[in-house]
């Protein structure tokens, strides 16, 4: 047994990973908080790179092949950073029903982009989401980080004209 | 903290609130904040500023009110409620707190939504400050606590909630008094309890609701639970989809601490309990207990083979507590007014309430508490208000991916366990969707069943292939190029799954074809046979501008 263990030093310089080393730290420096410290990861950084998986894999002991299993099985996970700007078209049974799929679609035809890509101008993703809750105001779409009910496909495109047409 | 000192909270929290003559109550769940109810409740806390009213009137942030559709919903002390108000109406509502309360903005309360409801794990939503303990503790709150820790020795706490009839509110409906008491039998150098609000089925958002809008009511009957089975720490498993929930959890675990509600040697006794959260990471098969305890360990979310039961070897391996939400949201007012006030309300075999999520195709949206065995009928046409829009009723879809839709037939059926589960579906956590003429049930089990595939987490073949084969046997369906012999493999396939999957994901993933395949044969054929889509749904999309 390899009692002899040194924590790494973090892939770079950014203060940013003093967030990660606490949340690891709370969490006793055990493999039982890979999840945890993947949401601080994501939290702080935006998405998982591949310097990232490596640090924390080797931070909390557990094979990269674990940390990257985990990084890639659950959907909240990301592995590339999101555009500028995202829409998260709600696809809950209550919002598909009440018109998500023509959402999606407005958003696929316009964009030219499917559901987890991002417009080569790095300026929108469209990401979909299992369920956001927000049942009784299908169906709902999150601009950013703000939910928006009853949504209709030329509000939908109202908006992303405006994401796309000037730098707000 | 002693019993008398938690009465001094709650008889201060009580005078505090007593001072103020007229109270203005603004839901700031996730439901009314979307529509901007933030803003309102800035506009009011302005308005009541300006008019120097800061004695007169107290403004709070309240948690959900039920009627989401109609947000943002206000509420006054005397119980007048106001739907879709903006910031502009703020000096409207206060000027009618002394006289006449502004017509236009009134949302009735005499109706069958709100007046067929019963709450019990509702009660202090819309009513309390999520965000205060003070609020909760002088609505009795932690009182049962009290009352468990003191008084009862925790083979009571057990047999009380045994008496109660409560199930599991997850879905599955589990005698929640035998989960206890198995827990409480079991022999562990440590002892978990974990809270389920992994609110995975797509339509519900009844979790949600509970824990942004009382959130202490959910520690009160973990810390209850942990009593009763002799845990000393828990985890609660909350989705990190519910970034509200999640703060509001954490703000009254913090409270909790602070007053000794949590934490060592609580109340002065040798019960000591700590608590933590777990952001799940969007896997729908986390719901799934050992699934669930996989991932709160730290890795991928796969179930394993069931025995040995997590209340045997759970959590890193000792026995562990797994209840929903609402299941933990039912205990301290069943402690407070004993298992047979409880066993009182509902059916002979499912007891008490169940809180629903009314949406789809049907007026009033919203979350709904009812007694267990009231009809369908009655939710949807009474206090849903029926279809908009003239259409007529198709199906309500009940219990997610793992339940099934059921036709206007049924719709005077009873709603408990046992009727559900024989008419095809499921209780399930409680979201009930109502879809009309406009749906096609076809689609419906394609969603559902491409929702399956893609939550599979691939352990089991069955579920990992069969979810994929049965996917595009219905595609084939609705592209309407399939043959009757696609009808023949998907029933087989149907019952492959079903009766060889590891989990339940897999075993239930056949329940929305199945039921559909019952109930809903004729649109199977026209896609078949007749080659069209009678609700002109499957192949619009392209058409759609």
């Amino acid at each position: 047994m390899i009692t002899d263990f040194s924590k790494p030093g973090p892939p770079s310089t950014d203060k940013r990973w003093r967030l990660v080393d606490a949340t690891m730290r709370r969490l006793g420096n055990q493999s039982r908080g890979l999840i945890e410290t993947l949401h601080t990861v994501q939290e702080t950084f935006g998405y998982l790179d591949e310097g990232a998986l490596r640090y924390v894999a080797v931070s909390l002991r557990v094979p990269l092949s674990r940390a990257y299993g985990v990084a890639t099985f659950y959907h909240f996970f990301t592995l590339k950073p999101a555009g500028e700007h995202t829409c998260v078209v709600c696809m809950g049974t209550a919002c598909y029903i009440k018109g998500a799929p023509q959402l999606l679609s407005a958003v696929e035809r316009d964009l030219e982009i499917k559901p987890g890509e991002t417009t080569p101008d790095g300026k929108v993703s469209l990401l979909t989401a299992r369920c956001l809750g927000s049942c009784g105001l299908a169906p709902a779409v999150v601009y950013d980080h703000d939910v928006a009910g009853k949504v209709a496909p030329a509000d939908l495109r109202q908006q992303l004209k405006k994401w796309t047409r000037h730098d707000s | 903290m002693t019993p008398e000192e938690l009465e001094q909270i709650a008889e201060d929290e009580r005078a505090s609130q007593g001072e103020f003559p007229h109270r203005v109550n603004v839901c700031v769940a996730a439901g009314c904040i979307s529509c901007q109810s933030l803003s309102v409740k800035e506009a009011v806390d302005k308005e009541i500023a300006s008019r120097g009213w800061q004695k007169k009137c107290q403004s709070k942030g309240v948690g959900c009110m039920g009627l989401c559709a109609e947000g943002p919903l206000v509420s006054t002390g005397t119980g007048t409620l106001y739907q879709h108000v903006t910031p502009a109406d703020a000096g409207e509502i206060l000027d009618g707190l002394d006289t006449h309360p502004p017509d236009r903005l009134i949302c009735r309360t005499d109706v069958p939504f709100f007046q067929r409801q019963k709450k019990i794990v509702l009660e202090n939503s819309g009513v309390v400050d999520p965000e205060r303990i003070e609020e909760y503790v002088g609505a009795s709150g932690y009182g049962a606590l009290m009352r468990v820790l003191t008084d009862m020795t925790p083979s009571e706490v057990v047999q009380e909630v045994t008496k109660s009839g409560l199930r599991g509110r997850g879905g599955a409906g589990y005698p929640t008094g035998l989960k206890w008491s198995t827990v409480a039998k079991a022999v562990g150098k440590q002892k978990y309890v974990i809270c389920n609000a992994d609110e995975g089925d797509p339509g519900a958002f009844m979790d949600r609701s509970v824990l942004e809008s009382d959130p202490h009511r959910v520690l009160e009957g973990m810390l209850i639970a942990a009593y009763a089975v002799g845990a000393s720490e828990g985890y609660i498993y909350v989705r990190a989809e519910y970034p509200l929930a999640i703060k509001r959890l954490r703000t009254a675990i913090r409270q909790a601490e602070r007053i000794g509600l949590l934490g060592a040697s609580i109340c002065g006794t040798r019960f000591s309990f700590h608590v933590d959260l777990r952001l799940g990471a969007g896997a729908f098969v986390c719901g799934e207990e050992t699934a669930l305890i996989a991932s709160v360990e730290g890795k991928r979310g796969a179930p394993r083979p069931r025995p040995p039961y997590p209340a045997q070897a759970g959590l890193f391996g000792e026995p562990t507590l797994i209840n929903n939400v609402e299941t933990y949201a039912n205990i301290a007012p069943i402690i407070r007014n004993g298992g047979e006030w409880y066993a009182q309300i509902g059916t002979e075999k499912s007891k008490g309430t169940k809180v629903f999520a009314l949406a789809g195709r049907v007026l009033n949206t919203g979350l709904v508490e009812v007694p267990m065995g009231i009809t369908l009928r009655e939710i949807v046409f009474e206090m849903g208000g029926g279809i908009p829009g003239g259409r007529r009723f198709k199906a309500v879809q009940t219990g997610g991916p793992s339940g099934g839709c059921l036709p206007a037939e049924y719709l005077d059926m009873p709603v408990d366990y046992e009727s559900l589960a024989k008419a095809g579906s499921i209780m399930g956590s409680g979201g009930m969707i109502v879809m009309d003429e406009t749906s096609c049930m076809v689609d419906v089990a394609k969603y559902f069943m491409d929702f399956c595939m893609t939550e599979s987490c691939g352990k089991c073949v069955p579920c990992r292939v069969g979810t994929f084969q049965m996917n595009e046997l219905l595609a084939r369906i609705t592209a309407r190029t399939a043959s009757t012999q696609d009808v023949t493999m998907l029933e087989e396939l149907c019952d492959l799954l079903r009766n060889t999957s590891l989990c339940g994901l897999g075993q239930s993933a056949p329940n929305p074809v199945l039921s559909t395949l019952r109930y809903f044969a004729d649109e199977y054929t026209a896609h078949i046979q007749e080659k069209r889509c009678p609700a002109g749904v499957c192949g619009a999309e392209s058409k759609e501008s």
